[in-house]
């Protein structure tokens, strides 16, 4: 077990630099400096501030010095727009919004498609079943940025029931849209891993066992056919965080929640390397941690698993 | 989004373990079970409408995809819905332009985005993959490696990275695109080759002296096929989304170009101006589409697996 544990995170190192790397030379390699404006500045003074933001060195020694920022005090580096904010103040502004609706959609989607998937399997063939099928059928079609429109019309717009935008600290009110438009997809995919695998799980030859010793259905769902049914579900985790993280930049921009995609997409639109080098490694990190975390609980719950 | 790839696999599987042995073709069984699948069949002729709408929608369209309709300009809500008289099939969008003949050319580039992302796949994914399971060993633990690093990179945000670096035109999104989507395709293939290659046919090719390289294009690849096509048919409505996504970020297709996400995008901008035929029209082809590729994935998928005869 413990090797195994090395052994991923022997992988999730080199990958997470690979990507430092690549996203460093790709904003090197981008035509045109960060300083790069209408009206050309002096060389003298361009290559002062160049000298202050360390740009003069050579590409490795930069690539170098910011890692060990990142490593030793956890600093991206300045933005090269805003003077007066470094990355890390943009990131610890968005950063909460994303993480507290992004969490709460985690959570739907898998306590709700989970929910959905074992009724369903539980009651095949009944209106339940084909409701859920239908549903993860629907949602596979419907991804975010094709569900947060039809939200806001119907609720928003039609119904006035909801507001379609903004923050306001969470409130509740604010955070139901778009959790629903970032899980829907996700709950359908997690429903319809649900159901599959509890289906193959409900005729196995020990539940078949467990039913014949006349055990309570309650005890047999829920303490023998729950656990091997969830396993499958562990493996998707991963994944579906992934892209929720990154649906949630569709759901910032829309909702103008004030979350870490917005900060994102702007600062793609003004070039604003440093920012979008910035939240890339940052999200990255935290996709190849949560892989490594859902890995090796994965391999801690399956015993059939040996490495 | 995500495709089943466990079933895939399976069927990989299933596929490998096939008698040898049998009566009646398989592409004659798989059509004859494919033409039975109702979903799947009505999916085709939508998908085959889609593509004639894309085709030759501009031919029928009286404006051009960048003529503005002076006339609506300014009371587009009123003047621009929908309708045969006003020549605007879909109605006109914000800044007067027709959206039919926007459509068309959003499906254009929509569909050839999907279709060029699962070609890449189909290309780079097959051969990798057939290669790494050929050679086996170290070449082959390298490989798949390199492959489990690129996937655990959030490839969005690099995609993103790339077309704000380079310029945001169709070229670098074909070519983003196709840097990502042979991934999962190198997989299944390689799983595949792992299980062909210890078949007779093989070996006969391997003891007459051919070279390994021949061997994988002549004799491997070819074995391939049945689920590369399963496969790059559900890869289509994948690269339909994530093209659909940046564009509706606003860092995909360029003006005058458009695609299904700018124009979604568009009309949900729009939509409490009461010109809710904007958000419609791209909506229900997108919908369509997405619809189509994964029922026809499914119906092949059921189809080409010998398992359920």
């Amino acid at each position: 077990m413990l090797s195994y544990i090395l052994r991923r995170v022997a992988i999730a190192v080199p990958t997470l630099l690979l990507l430092v790397v690549i996203s460093f030379l790709l904003m090197h390699a981008a035509p045109g400096g960060p300083f790069t404006s209408e009206r050309p500045l002096p060389p003298a003074v361009l290559a002062n501030i160049e000298a202050k933001y360390g740009l003069n060195n050579p590409i490795y020694v930069q690539i170098i010095n910011y890692i060990g920022g990142i490593i030793t005090h956890f600093d991206f580096g300045p933005s090269f727009k805003y003077k007066d904010q470094s990355v890390n103040d943009i990131i610890a502004h968005g950063f909460p919004v994303t993480l507290t609706y992004g969490f709460l959609s985690f959570l739907v989607a898998v306590i709700v498609g989970g929910a959905l998937g074992i009724a369903a399997a539980l009651k095949q063939n009944s209106w339940l079943d084909y409701f859920a099928v239908g549903v993860s059928i629907g949602a596979q079609v419907l991804p975010n940025f094709v569900m947060a429109p039809i939200l806001v019309l119907v609720f928003t717009l039609w119904l006035g029931w909801l507001p379609g935008g903004g923050w306001n600290g969470g409130q509740w009110n604010y955070l139901i849209l778009p959790i629903i438009a970032l899980s829907t997809s996700y709950m359908a995919s997690v429903a319809r891993l649900t159901r599959s695998s509890m289906l193959e799980v409900l005729h196995t030859n020990f539940i078949r066992t467990a039913m014949a010793k006349g055990l309570p259905y309650r005890v047999i769902i829920f303490k023998h056919a729950l656990k091997p049914a969830l396993l499958p579900i562990m493996s998707y985790l991963g994944p579906a965080f992934v892209s929720m993280i990154t649906g949630s930049v569709i759901i910032d921009l829309y909702f103008s929640t004030g979350g870490i995609g917005q900060f994102y997409v702007n600062s793609a639109l003004n070039r604003d390397y440093a920012v979008m080098m910035g939240i890339t490694i940052l999200i990255g990190g935290l996709t190849i941690l949560f892989n490594l975390i859902v890995d090796v609980l994965y391999a801690w719950i399956d015993p059939k698993i040996r490495y | 989004m995500m495709v089943d790839i466990q079933k895939i696999e399976q069927l990989a599987t299933n596929r490998a373990a096939e008698e040898e042995v049998q009566g009646r073709s398989l592409f004659a069984d798989a059509r004859r079970r494919f033409l039975k699948n109702k979903a799947a069949l009505i999916s085709l002729i939508l998908l085959f409408g889609v593509l004639l709408f894309s085709t030759f929608g501009h031919l029928i369209a009286p404006w051009s995809n960048e003529e503005i309709d002076w006339g609506i300009l300014g009371r587009v809500a009123e003047l621009g819905a929908p309708g045969i008289e006003n020549g605007h099939y879909f109605g006109a969008d914000q800044m007067g332009r027709d959206l039919f003949a926007r459509v068309v050319q959003g499906t254009q580039i929509s569909l050839m985005v999907g279709i060029v992302g699962a070609l890449i796949a189909v290309l780079v994914g097959t051969l990798y993959g057939a290669i790494a399971g050929y050679a086996g060993g170290k070449l082959d633990n390298i490989m798949m490696r390199i492959v489990d690093i690129l996937q655990s990179i959030p490839y969005m945000f690099v995609l993103i990275l790339l077309l704000v670096v380079f310029g945001r035109s169709i070229f670098m999104l074909f070519v983003g695109i196709g840097l990502i989507s042979w991934l999962d395709m190198s997989r299944i293939a390689r799983g595949q080759t792992l299980s062909l290659k210890n078949k007779e046919f093989v070996e006969a090719a391997v003891a007459t002296g051919v070279k390994p390289i021949t061997i994988v294009l002549r004799h491997i690849v070819p074995n391939l096929l049945g689920i590369v096509v399963v496969y790059s048919t559900l890869l289509v409505p994948q690269m339909i989304l994530t093209e659909s996504f940046i564009s509706f970020l606003g860092l995909g297709v360029q003006e005058p170009y458009t695609s299904w996400g700018a124009l979604i995008s568009e009309g949900a901008g729009t939509m409490q101006y009461g010109t809710l035929w904007q958000l419609a029209f791209p909506m229900f082809f997108f919908i369509i589409t997405l619809f189509s590729f994964f029922f026809i994935g499914d119906g092949l998928r059921d189809a080409l697996d010998p398992k359920d005869r």
